[in-house]
């Protein structure tokens, strides 16, 4: 038996921490909500609108379609990082002097300031002065992501995957080095191949780092805004709007305080629903 | 089934060994009787798993050969080698069921699912692991996942030989004993080779017929429990085997006799004529050292009671001679007494080797 034991004092300890995440999350937050449900037009004027910018949002297409780009963009840059964060981790030299290099290289991009990303590929990418962009170009392809969704999309695709790859990379290694020798030793003893190998131990061994990688390169992808505002704002046309981008667009720049709020409250509440099915989901087994 | 034959074996982590010490392993060569049980004995660091490596093929020796019944097996990878190891720590597939990762050397060899069945549920019943078969291996206790280790070497038929290396680190006090015992019933059951790495020379006396002990990349004797310990071939085995270990005292020899403090002492081997640059040394075991009425002087230092017999420590010219006494038996606390060395049971050591 478990004698549980009451001490009021212990609230002393957390209230620094409630109050700072008070100010910082919950009241924002709450401030949000009370924009959500009513209309402005400056001055401080508010009058009461009930639901009806949280109607407005989810019967919008436009919302619909930003939406949609978003998880577009999600999915795509999951399907490619995390299987190629895999492959180059397992590619990565476990011992001597080239790990630390292995590892700084892969860190890099990782330590470069988002709008700075955004700007490098912009450049990078120009079809007419750019390294990329003339290199594509001169191949016989014709690509301008300033003017092709295509173009806009390829280059937005290769930016977060060049970005961010390394973080799953990382994350990977990470799990792989914590396999002690003994497990590579009684594999080739009981005749397991690579692919075996890979299934039923490193596989395995890594599935913890795994889900918080996934996890993480969800939310941070889902919520992305610098890189994509610096490199297309949004175009051409509204091709490459993503939800966050698309959200500064309403309540910015048409200063449409209420049904930015809604829609930033929906924009949450997505996120933090498909989190926790991305979580349950990988966790799942680890419980019976 | 086979035997082994390391011929001429020697070994070194470096890239061009030069000096003695820059070898791991010592040059040795050593043969493993078919179905016979072995210990390999000795203290941390003393080339025991690199020999173990050898033997499986997760490292090649620097010089000498492999052989197994005659067939030389030096370039053989391990997994063509047909052994088994069990490592220290338990090595199992998490994801896996106890079936599964029973199965799985045999799946892995591409053997049909009935011959499989039957294989998997044989070793389960040996290991008593039967009512855990279809549970996720990663939910067992720590002996649970060794005897995983272990059947997944064992449900092979073909296996010529099984090592293990530290397989009781992790394993309760309580349960060691159950496990040593499952081991001893297998080996008697399976009539396999097994070798048995150690440091505890209470698991590799009880577990194998012949106790191989190593010091500093060598192997100091190979023999018979009762052998290491009536007859230990040089003074580390005598020292190493044995709770206490063998006295261990510096002693002179003149014309074919053997003195030790002025006394001349009576022992098993002899040694014609001493030589200025050897070290000469006599070894008795506390066992066979008495109390007596007359003998060497020494002066007792302390007593401590271990249970069934107490161990004397005594003190002559600044040599730590212990010996045991019978609980009943009677022991001047402090002071002096004498002390004489069974003469059956006491040997020359020439620079630490048995004249």
């Amino acid at each position: 038996m478990i004698r549980k034991t009451t001490n009021q004092k212990g609230w002393l300890f957390v209230a620094p921490v409630v109050l700072l995440v008070a100010f910082n999350a919950v009241i924002p937050l709450m401030t949000v909500v009370n924009y959500s449900i009513q209309e402005t037009f400056g001055d401080n004027v508010f009058f009461f609108e009930g639901v009806k910018w949280f109607e407005e949002v989810l019967h919008s297409e436009r919302f619909h379609a930003a939406l949609m780009r978003q998880l577009a963009f999600t999915g795509m840059i999951l399907a490619i990082e995390v299987p190629l964060g895999v492959a180059i981790a397992l590619a990565m030299p476990r011992k001597g002097p080239w790990v630390s290099v292995c590892l700084v290289l892969m860190a890099l991009p990782l330590l470069i300031p988002w709008n700075v990303v955004g700007a490098m590929w912009n450049i990078f990418a120009l079809p007419d002065i750019g390294l990329l962009g003339r290199t594509i170009n001169a191949l016989g392809i014709d690509y301008n992501f300033t003017r092709q969704p295509g173009s806009a999309w390829f280059t937005l695709i290769l930016m977060d995957v060049w970005h961010w790859t390394s973080l799953v990379v990382l994350l990977a290694y990470a799990g792989l080095s914590s396999i002690p020798d003994a497990f590579y030793q009684a594999a080739k003893i009981d005749g397991a191949g690579a692919w075996a190998i890979f299934r039923y131990i490193q596989l395995p061994k890594m599935k913890r780092v795994l889900t918080i990688a996934i996890l993480l390169r969800f939310m941070d992808s889902f919520m992305i805004y610098t890189e994509p505002f610096v490199l297309t704002g949004g175009g051409p046309g509204n091709s490459t709007t993503l939800l966050s981008i698309d959200l500064v667009k309403i309540a910015l720049g048409q200063f449409d305080l209420g049904p930015a709020a809604a829609m930033s409250l929906i924009y949450f509440l997505i996120i933090l629903l498909l989190s926790w099915v991305f979580y349950t989901l990988m966790t799942r087994n680890e419980a019976n | 089934m086979a035997r082994i034959h390391l011929d001429q074996i020697r070994h070194s982590y470096l890239a061009s060994p030069s000096a003695e010490d820059d070898w791991a392993l010592k040059r040795l060569d050593l043969e493993w009787r078919d179905g016979g049980a072995y210990a390999l004995l000795g203290p941390s660091g003393c080339g025991k798993t690199t020999l173990l490596n050898i033997i499986s093929g997760l490292l090649q020796p620097t010089e000498g050969r492999v052989v197994f019944d005659g067939t030389d097996m030096t370039e053989v990878p391990p997994e063509a080698r047909n052994i088994a190891q069990v490592f220290q720590f338990p090595v199992i597939y998490d994801t896996m069921t106890v079936y599964d990762n029973l199965a799985f050397p045999l799946r892995n060899r591409g053997m049909e699912e009935r011959g499989v069945d039957a294989r998997v549920r044989e070793i389960a019943d040996m290991l008593d692991l039967t009512e855990t078969l279809g549970n996720r291996a990663a939910g067992l206790t720590a002996d649970g996942k060794q005897k995983i280790s272990l059947g997944r070497g064992l449900v092979r038929s073909d296996v010529n030989v099984i090592m293990f290396d530290e397989p009781l680190t992790v394993i309760d006090p309580h349960l060691k004993w159950v496990l040593r015992s499952k081991l001893k019933e297998l080996h008697q059951r399976i009539a396999r080779t097994m070798i048995y790495v150690t440091h505890d020379q209470t698991e590799a006396l009880t577990f194998a017929d012949r106790v191989v002990v190593m010091h500093e990349g060598q192997v100091v004797q190979s023999g018979t429990p009762v052998e290491l310990f009536e007859k230990p071939q040089h003074t580390f085995v005598g020292h190493f085997i044995g709770s206490p270990g063998m006295n261990v005292l510096p002693c002179m020899i003149d014309s074919g006799k053997c003195y030790f403090a002025g006394a001349e002492i009576k022992t098993s081997n002899t040694v014609s004529a001493g030589s200025k640059d050897t070290a000469y040394e006599i070894g008795i075991r506390p066992e066979f050292v008495k109390l007596s009425r007359k003998g060497i002087a020494v002066e007792i230092v302390k007593v401590a009671d271990a249970g069934r017999y107490r161990i004397v420590e005594a003190q002559r010219d600044g040599h730590t001679i212990r010996l045991l006494a019978k609980e009943d038996a009677e022991v001047p606390g402090r002071g002096t007494a004498h002390v004489s060395f069974d003469p059956g049971h006491t040997q020359i050591y020439a620079n630490g080797w048995l004249a």
